[in-house]
């Protein structure tokens, strides 16, 4: 295969992974915020800094209300980030790789950037929201089921889960890192109705409410659902899931010495981690170093093959 | 009803469908009754339905403009198909196989014995201006003698029913996964119509030309290396250089992904490292396929391209400076190159052309140029050209004095009364112009794609069809009408 192309398999497969998470969040929140208590002030603040906007947020906007967070996550050109831009992205990539991969998966990338630039002036409504960000959150299950259904397993398909679950490793990481420090810090045991609506709503980013509730079979507990997004491999959003697929793409794929071994390191890190243990700070330098290991484990990925 | 066929006046023209008013030809009597029982809500249907299938198949052509740079534009696409009776369609054939021959007969004679300019067939002045003969392919046979693997050949016809070749492209000719294209979303808005003729199939281009283009390779293996070379995204043809490349099951490569290394051996750069190249179809300008034998600065082309070519250790599909044969100049001339290479008289007629670097005819064009089409030799795409009828009178003499100036670089042909066929325009039907561009492939075989890409000029009255200008297309289907 060639690099150039493996290059925007992957990247294609970043993109489409990203704008599928932040619809996730944006969706979660929605629910989250007209569930609380109106003198409760969690706004929209929190996803800019989840997503790592702040800076070119504030350059464009002044207050991170809904109307404007909203609107700069999902449908804004000025940020490169945004929804409508990762789709865009996304359909750039398949479009120089649309010899690649089934001509059924380009059609539904295709519909799908163009879906979401239609419905981009009625997402901004509440009204409409759920509806636009449901087909975005849908679509990408389509394409990737589509994709596990018809791709050969090749290295192609190995670059395509590299991509998504090292996409996805760091849209967790996010998630779990800047939706838990705007909880109440440090409290165990249990917690109040109000907290436990924001620990569920983690857990509701990543659609892992229903799973959590099968596998921990638990109240809702910080340890618990730390345990569960880092470390239990059976969620498939999961990080420890996520790094265990990445060292499975590394056994299928060439020259892989390194490559191999920045996740093994990174899987060790994790087996070694004690959710119990995991006071904010700490939880927030843990999250530091595990994202610190996905970029190096991208780079050993491109230094490697593109 | 939405289509009366009482209302649709074809004169003065020849239209492929219908004979006189109300009176469709043969090969089309089902079709447009077909048609004539469709309700404008069913006719808004079909439409619906083709645009849709388009927008979802990702069927675009890029255009460049100045406000929003490079953007995609869905293919303008005519569901009422053109028919030509497989009879009429296995002349035509023979025609262009008869055309094909004599023209990479020709580039070989050019770039080897010179044969056609010593016994001067041909003005050896012509070659010393023409943009496109490359004296670096001097003394090279490539394989089988072949330079033009695939040409693309546009066929007008004029008010009489005559065909005509207009052109030759032997360059980079596009268009023909339209034509595939096109096909597939007729099978998909109007499977009734299939049932009512007996179309012959063009699905099997795509294995036609990797048959052909694994006949080019230099090494003998079982399963060459065949890559497409491709411009990149922002080429007006880069969805069909994908399309080719996917249809074939070769790799897609643009210029960086390919190195020359110091045996001239050609390699592309993939996740485990080098590997060897057989076969470029190559969808990139002559002037930019190696820097290091063209324009330097190209930066779409591979350094050392051409050595390796030269070496032999890689074929390139069209070949280097086959394009000598597609000037315009030089077409006025293919007549007599068919009777000298072949011995045989041309099947298919030249529209008559006028060459400016001849006094008498300039001369002519000059005075006529109000009934003329004037054509810069290297241009396509429909660029550059002077459509005399329709000109101003600013227009007629900014190009009298771009002929006086270079006038080896112009032929003009007399305006003709292209043909025309009933396209829908909302939901009536009104006639509208159309060419026709087959493709013939040359390999140790010569076969012809069963019809080719049909081009309707949509704007009314207008002859031109290029994409880039507001043309559309059509579904061009050869009927076996012996066969009902």
């Amino acid at each position: 295969m060639l690099s150039r192309v493996a290059n925007h398999i992957y990247w294609l497969a970043r993109y489409l992974e990203r704008a599928e998470n932040t619809a996730r969040l944006i969706q979660v929140n929605t629910h989250l915020l007209l569930d609380l208590p109106r003198d409760v002030t969690l706004g929209w603040e929190p996803i800019v800094d989840m997503l790592s906007f702040r800076e070119t947020f504030y350059e464009h906007y002044d207050t991170a209300d809904e109307k404007n967070v909203i609107k700069f996550v999902v449908t804004d050109q000025l940020n490169s980030g945004s929804i409508i831009n990762c789709l865009a992205n996304a359909k750039e990539n398949a479009r120089i790789i649309r010899e690649i991969i089934p001509s059924e998966a380009w059609e539904l990338i295709n519909q799908l950037y163009a879906t979401a630039k239609e419905d981009s002036q009625s997402v901004l409504t509440r009204r409409h929201r759920f509806e636009c960000l449901d087909k975005i959150v849908s679509g990408n299950q389509t394409i990737t089921g589509l994709m596990g259904g018809t791709m050969n397993r090749d290295v192609g398909y190995s670059f395509l889960r590299l991509g998504r679950h090292l996409e996805r490793a760091d849209m967790t990481t996010r998630i779990i890192d800047v939706r838990s420090a705007s909880l109440l810090p440090n409290v165990s045991g249990k917690l109040t109705a109000f907290e436990n609506i924001q620990w569920m709503s983690v857990l509701k980013s990543l659609t892992a409410y229903q799973m959590y509730r099968q596998e921990m079979r638990l109240r809702i507990s910080r340890a618990d659902i730390l345990e569960f997004l880092l470390k239990r491999d059976i969620f498939p959003r999961s990080i420890s899931h996520s790094v265990k697929q990445l060292g499975k793409c590394a056994g299928e794929l060439p020259k892989s010495q390194a490559f191999k071994k920045k996740v093994a390191e990174m899987s060790g890190e994790l087996t070694k981690l004690d959710t119990r243990d995991l006071k904010q700070e700490k939880l927030h330098a843990v999250i530091d170093d595990l994202q610190a290991a996905l970029i190096k484990i991208h780079n050993t990925i491109d230094e490697t093959y593109f | 009803m939405a289509i009366r066929w009482g209302n649709y006046y074809p004169t003065p023209f020849y239209d492929e469908l219908i004979r006189v008013r109300n009176k469709p030809r043969d090969a089309a009597l089902e079709l447009c009754e077909y048609l004539k029982n469709l309700s404008e809500k069913e006719i808004n249907e079909f439409k619906t339905a083709s645009t849709t299938a388009i927008q979802v198949m990702g069927i675009t052509f890029t255009v460049y403009s100045e406000e929003e740079g490079s953007i995609d534009r869905a293919w303008p696409f005519d569901i009422i198909p053109r028919i030509i009776p497989k009879k009429e369609w296995d002349q035509i054939e023979k025609g262009l196989k008869q055309r094909v021959k004599a023209l990479n007969m020709f580039i070989n004679d050019l770039y080897n014995e010179q044969n056609v300019l010593k016994d001067q067939i041909l003005p050896e002045s012509l070659l010393e201006h023409s943009k496109n003969y490359l004296p670096e392919c001097r003394g090279i046979t490539p394989p089988h003698g072949i330079w033009a693997h695939i040409c693309g050949s546009d066929l007008v016809r004029d008010e009489n029913g005559t065909v005509y070749v207009l052109e030759d492209n032997l360059r980079v000719p596009s268009g023909v996964s339209y034509m595939l294209e096109n096909r597939h979303v007729m099978k998909r808005v109007f499977p009734d119509m299939f049932e009512k003729y007996n179309i012959l199939p063009i699905d099997n281009y795509p294995s036609q030309l990797y048959d052909m283009l694994s006949q080019m390779s230099p090494r003998k293996v079982h399963q060459p290396e065949i890559v497409v070379l491709t411009p990149g995204i922002y080429n007006s043809a880069y969805f069909e250089h994908a399309y080719l490349a996917q249809q074939m099951g070769a790799e897609l490569v643009v210029g960086s992904d390919l190195v020359v290394d110091e045996d001239d051996i050609v390699h592309m750069r993939t996740v485990e490292g080098l590997a060897r190249v057989d076969v470029i179809y190559r969808r990139i300008d002559d002037a930019f396929l190696d820097p290091e034998a063209f324009k330097e600065d190209s930066m779409l082309g591979v350094p050392g391209l051409m050595r390796a070519w030269k070496a032999g250790n890689v074929a390139l599909v069209n070949a280097p400076g086959a394009g000598v044969a597609d000037d315009k100049v030089v077409y006025a001339f293919v007549p007599d190159l068919i009777r000298y290479y072949l011995n045989e008289e041309p099947l298919i007629p030249n529209v008559p052309t006028y060459k400016c670097v001849n006094k008498e005819e300039r001369d002519h064009v000059i005075d006529n140029i109000d009934k003329m089409v004037v054509k810069p030799a290297n241009e396509s795409g429909g660029y550059g050209m002077l459509i005399g009828p329709h000109a101003s009178k600013a227009e007629r003499e900014k190009f009298i004095r771009l002929i006086r100036r270079d006038p080896r670089n112009y032929v003009a042909q007399p305006m003709l009364l292209l043909s025309t066929a009933p396209t829908l325009i909302d939901t009536k039907v009104e006639p509208r112009h159309l060419d026709l561009r087959p493709f013939i492939l040359s390999g140790m075989t010569t076969s012809v794609t069963m019809g080719g890409l049909t081009r309707v000029a949509m704007r009314k009255g207008s002859t031109v069809v290029n994409s880039s200008q507001g043309g559309g297309s059509k579904d061009t289907w050869i009927v076996d009408m012996e066969d009902k």
